[in-house]
């Protein structure tokens, strides 16, 4: 009788789990891939380049201004009397081959980059923790040599820089990744500066609403590598997207807007006020569309 | 406590002195439901928004359904991350903004046939029936009923409905700047090849 009884708890137990599942659960695991999207609002954080690419057959026109230090006082208006530009264009080949283009109006630099995206962060038939790229940049500042009377060669206006991004969105609000970056400069001004600057940098965002989020960056340079008047670059910042747009406005001690220079060359301190307000607006156009059938 | 203890020995009582009829109740229910099973795990789901700024379509090919013969029950799930739109912008602001596919990655439909047994899966031909029940979105369950048209061909069942949601029913907010740009109301269109579940 005892032995009856459970026998009837178990299949009781085991009919029970039946009718909570449903009839769905017979076909099993979800046999699709879904790609982790949107781990940042856009395929920058502040400076860096996010764990993001445009999107394929995407256009993003991107347009970039760093104010002055906000140690200008009230003279300088805190900065916003002058500032830096950059003007750049990005184009999706694909969904994870980004290519762009830009100029600074700081050093008068031209820049070019690639970026490829190798491992996508993924749930569903393959699961894949991370997202992972490559990036790879080069710039060409254009100012009148500082001393024409010297042999002065077109390679010492270069600059290259590899950098890994590693990252992963933890959750529909928090996204954080690494930046292991190696910068090349043909030229530096004295012997103690080395031609390739390792740094690693590390990013981060929060959403603070479905529309904006909180951003940080931090890039720490490895020691003895740049003079000692070089530091490391902090930035802090909001995205704020609007359909079409985003608007990325925030405070940081690098003036430069790529690589080489914001990661090798930034001179202010955030403690002394030596910080800038700045902003990134980006626009995306739809060229290709994409074929549904 | 002492009523709980109370029932669960007259339950205890009961439960033995039937033990037999009520296990065989239950075996014999279980092999009946394990009847006539059609599925599909490529199904297609469509939406499209059309206002005069803006036309907006949406597609995916990998639903999931499962449809019952012996009980004209059918379950249908489609994963919001799989719909696929013409640009990437529209799909990101779909997953993020508006449905919110990291917390509700899916949308689930229960419903039941309401004329299943003129379904007969020996014979092709075609039967309009009417469909109802609750879809889930977004977190939001809502009873939904349609038409669908039902085509037996050679062993196989093909299945196709029209109907439309409003989007505020399942709590998505659109802001005032693009709601002119994004139908209150959508159409949806589903479209499901069924081949017969071998357990």
């Amino acid at each position: 009788m005892k032995t009856n009884f459970l026998f009837l708890v178990l299949l009781l137990s085991f009919s029970f789990v039946r009718a909570q599942d449903d009839m769905l659960s017979l076909l099993g695991e979800e046999k699709t891939i879904q790609y982790t999207n949107a781990s940042f609002k856009t395929n920058r954080v502040i400076n860096l380049h996010s764990l993001e690419n445009t999107a394929g057959g995407v256009l993003d026109f991107k347009i970039s201004h760093r104010f002055s230090t906000l140690n200008g006082g009230f003279y300088e208006l805190f900065g916003l009397d002058n500032s830096t530009i950059r003007i750049g264009l990005d184009y999706g080949l694909s969904d994870v081959l980004t290519i762009g283009a830009g100029r600074s109006s700081y050093e008068k630099a031209y820049d070019g980059f690639i970026k490829y995206k190798f491992i996508r962060q993924s749930t569903g038939k393959r699961r894949m923790p991370i997202t992972a790229a490559l990036l790879l940049t080069s710039a060409i500042q254009t100012l009148k040599w500082s001393n024409p009377d010297r042999d002065n060669f077109f390679s010492n206006r270069l600059y290259y820089t590899s950098q890994l991004i590693i990252g992963r969105k933890f959750s529909q609000s928090f996204s954080m990744q690494l930046s292991p970056t190696l910068v090349h400069r043909n030229l530096v001004k004295t012997d103690i500066e080395k031609n390739d600057v390792y740094a690693l940098g590390a990013a981060a965002r929060i959403k603070l609403s479905r529309r904006v989020a909180l951003n940080a960056e931090y890039i720490y340079l490895l020691p003895d590598q740049v003079a000692s008047d070089y530091t490391n670059s902090l930035s802090v910042g909001f995205d704020i997207e609007t359909g079409g747009h985003v608007f990325q406005l925030h405070f940081t001690n690098s003036t430069s807007m790529i690589e080489k220079g914001f990661i090798s060359e930034t001179t202010n301190k955030w403690n002394d006020g030596g910080i800038h307000f700045g902003f990134n607006v980006s626009r995306v156009f739809t060229l290709k569309h994409k074929n549904l059938d | 406590m002492a009523f709980r203890l109370f029932a669960s020995i007259i339950l205890n009582k009961y439960l033995m002195k039937h033990s037999f009829l009520i296990a065989a109740i239950f075996f014999l229910s279980a092999s009946a439901s394990f009847g006539q099973r059609y599925f599909t795990k490529t199904g297609y789901v469509s939406f499209y928004s059309d206002t005069p700024i803006e036309k907006i379509e949406a597609h995916n090919k990998s639903a999931n359904c499962v449809l019952d013969l012996n009980t004209g029950k059918l379950e249908f799930g489609v994963l919001i991350k799989g719909f696929q739109f013409e640009k990437a912008l529209m799909q990101e602001h779909f997953n993020e903004n508006y449905l919110e596919s990291d917390k509700y990655p899916k949308a689930l439909f229960k419903g039941q046939i309401d004329n299943y047994s003129k379904i007969d899966d020996t014979k092709n031909g075609k039967i309009t029936c009417k469909i109802s029940g609750d879809l889930t979105m977004h977190g939001i369950t809502k009873k939904i009923t349609t038409d669908a048209e039902i085509v037996v061909n050679n062993g196989k069942i093909e299945a196709e409905s029209q109907f439309n949601i409003l989007v505020a029913d399942y709590n998505i907010s659109i802001p005032s700047l693009v709601k002119d740009q994004i139908a209150k109301s959508v159409k949806v269109n589903v479209r499901l090849n069924l081949e017969q579940l071998k357990m």
